[in-house]
């Protein structure tokens, strides 16, 4: 589903003393299947953002288009369970959610809501349990009794298993150990390329909006500051330094190598490997000189 | 969330009645509570709501944020009201509709609970709205203090109306919070039969219960970490003073208090 903002301005509290604009006149657009970063610090409006993708929040001013849907101040659409059920959100620390007796049932509880029915649940809280790496004889169990990042894990699966077209996860790896980080993001990317997803990736990590995401949008205050795609947004290193926002270490890197070199090696999204021949071909070029 | 609800919010300011010490201020609106159902005429009535107003005034806290937050008093104050309308029957009858007379002293009865609901809740929440919950907690230890001699136990009930006051604004965020994640799941807190509503507030309750246990857990080992220890001897960051400003303040309310009994009708 193509996402986009029309002048989007979301206002809290507003007429009293702690009026406060979340969001303030964002216009954008994600067309469909693409996997997008939201950057920003706390307080940018990132949360208020991903709010108005399912219609819990709508905005005090401007449009908001989910595929079909249409989100304005006056008006919401009627059916919010359908769009619900296509957009799925993983909130931050999603294992604060987790309220059934078994983590079955946990997983069941959402694509119960939205009427699917019996037998279509046991087969996907067998397929969700599966695509989280965790083995099925957990399913049994209470979701009490699981350590931090299994919960984390059966509360993905509770939102996977409404099977949503549009994935929007608000800093799904917060909290976790660098191993389960890497783990998390990567389920997530393959999920992403499998079932043909719209994915929304809040994040703080430079890294992993540089590794996963084909679109990047960086908030600042309420309003955007950059989009762009990966090489167009950390190129701008200045730019990004002037919201106190720091480029992946890639970038770092090349920019450090420049000054102690004097030659430049562009960036350009390049992998390991490829950043490794180039340098040997720069640094070769160097020797040869002298 | 709940953007009506003002009583307990405190809006920060700078203003006179902010400066005043909580002590004061929670003296004056004890006894102006008393106070109020002393007025019995035009003009005592009159004293207080200009008293209670130009407190209001002075707090420099908007009016209209005051009046939007008591929108749901003010369905209690007219459903009142009405109340009295229909249930007192004394006075003259001032008009007919139907099968229903309505007494003058129905109507008149019904404005002065009417005045009385409204003044008791304007000044209350004029405190919270004026006041930190530390430095309500704070007062009210201090004037609890004397209870110490019969083993009251002063500081730790203090204690606990701050931490219960702290996390208020937590909880509902927390709540707030969960409640998005299950609306995300598909809840429907807003619509439904009544069976369905209810049924839809445990995956809100179950997660809430946990994080409350848990964030308490966690308050008392980082308070033991710290080396907690109630009661005796434990000094104050802020110490209350009372200040030219509460003498002032005591003796306009003295004033105040002194012309209502003046006024009031006897007999």
């Amino acid at each position: 589903m193509d996402i986009t903002f029309k002048n989007v301005t979301y206002i809290y509290q507003r007429n009293s003393p702690f009026e406060h604009k979340a969001v303030d006149g964002l216009s954008f657009h994600i067309p469909s299947g693409s996997f997008v970063a939201i950057i920003g610090h706390t307080g940018s409006g990132k949360s208020t953002l991903i709010q108005h993708l399912n219609g819990l929040t709508a905005p005090s001013e401007g449009e908001v288009h989910i595929g079909d849907f249409k989100l304005t101040n006056e008006e919401k659409p009627k059916n919010m369970k359908e769009l619900r059920s296509r957009v799925g959100v993983v909130f931050q620390y999603p294992e604060h959610q987790l309220f059934e007796e078994t983590i079955a049932k946990d997983i069941a509880f959402g694509p119960e809501n939205f009427g699917v029915d019996q037998k279509e649940i046991e087969r996907r809280t067998k397929e969700v349990i599966r695509q989280v790496h965790l083995p099925e004889e957990l399913l049994d169990r209470s979701p009490f009794d699981l350590s931090g990042g299994q919960k984390r894990r059966v509360a993905i699966a509770g939102v996977l298993a409404i099977q949503p077209e549009v994935l929007v996860l608000d800093e799904p790896t917060a909290g976790l150990d660098p191993r389960g980080q890497k783990e998390i993001m990567d389920m997530f990317y393959e999920l992403h390329q499998q079932e043909g997803l719209t994915t929304i990736l809040v994040t703080h990590s430079m890294e992993d909006a540089l590794k996963y995401a084909d679109h990047i949008l960086i908030l600042n205050k309420g309003k955007k500051f950059m989009e762009g795609t990966a090489v167009d947004v950390f190129s701008q290193r200045e730019a990004l330094q002037s919201v106190q926002l720091d480029v992946p270490e890639v970038v770092e890197f090349l920019i450090k190598f420049e000054k102690k070199i004097g030659k430049q090696i562009p960036f350009h999204n390049q992998s390991m490997k490829e950043l490794a021949e180039e340098i040997r071909q720069v640094v070769k070029g160097v020797d040869e000189h002298e | 969330m709940n953007n009506s609800l003002i009583i307990g919010q405190y809006v920060p300011g700078n203003s006179l009645i902010h400066r005043l010490d909580p002590r004061t201020k929670i003296t004056i609106i004890f006894f102006f509570v008393f106070i109020v159902f002393f007025a019995n005429n035009v003009l005592s009535y009159g004293i207080l709501v200009a008293f209670a107003l130009t407190a209001m005034l002075t707090s420099k806290v908007p009016v209209r944020f005051i009046m939007k937050g008591l929108t749901p008093v003010w369905f209690l104050i007219i459903f009142t009201f009405i109340l009295h309308l229909f249930v007192t029957k004394e006075g003259t009858v001032v008009f007919e509709l139907g099968i229903f007379k309505f007494y003058s002293g129905g109507i008149i009865q019904g404005f002065a609970i009417s005045i009385r609901f409204f003044l008791l809740i304007l000044v209350t929440s004029l405190l919270t709205l004026t006041t930190t919950p530390i430095e309500i907690t704070d007062g009210i230890e201090d004037m609890l203090h004397p209870l110490k001699r019969f083993k009251f136990p002063v500081h730790e009930l203090a204690l606990m109306m701050s931490i219960s006051l702290r996390f208020i604004p937590t909880l509902m965020q927390e709540t707030d919070k969960i409640s998005k994640a299950q609306a995300s799941r598909g809840v429907d807190f807003r619509t439904g039969p009544l069976k369905e509503r209810v049924k839809a507030v445990v995956p809100l309750l179950v997660p809430l219960f946990i994080s409350a246990f848990k964030r308490a857990e966690e308050l008392a080992m980082a308070m033991e970490a710290r080396g907690y220890q109630g009661g005796d001897n434990r000094t104050k960051l802020r110490e209350l003073k009372v200040t030219k400003l509460d003498i002032m303040g005591y003796l306009i309310f003295i004033l105040v208090v002194a012309i209502l009994f003046l006024t009031r009708t006897y007999g």
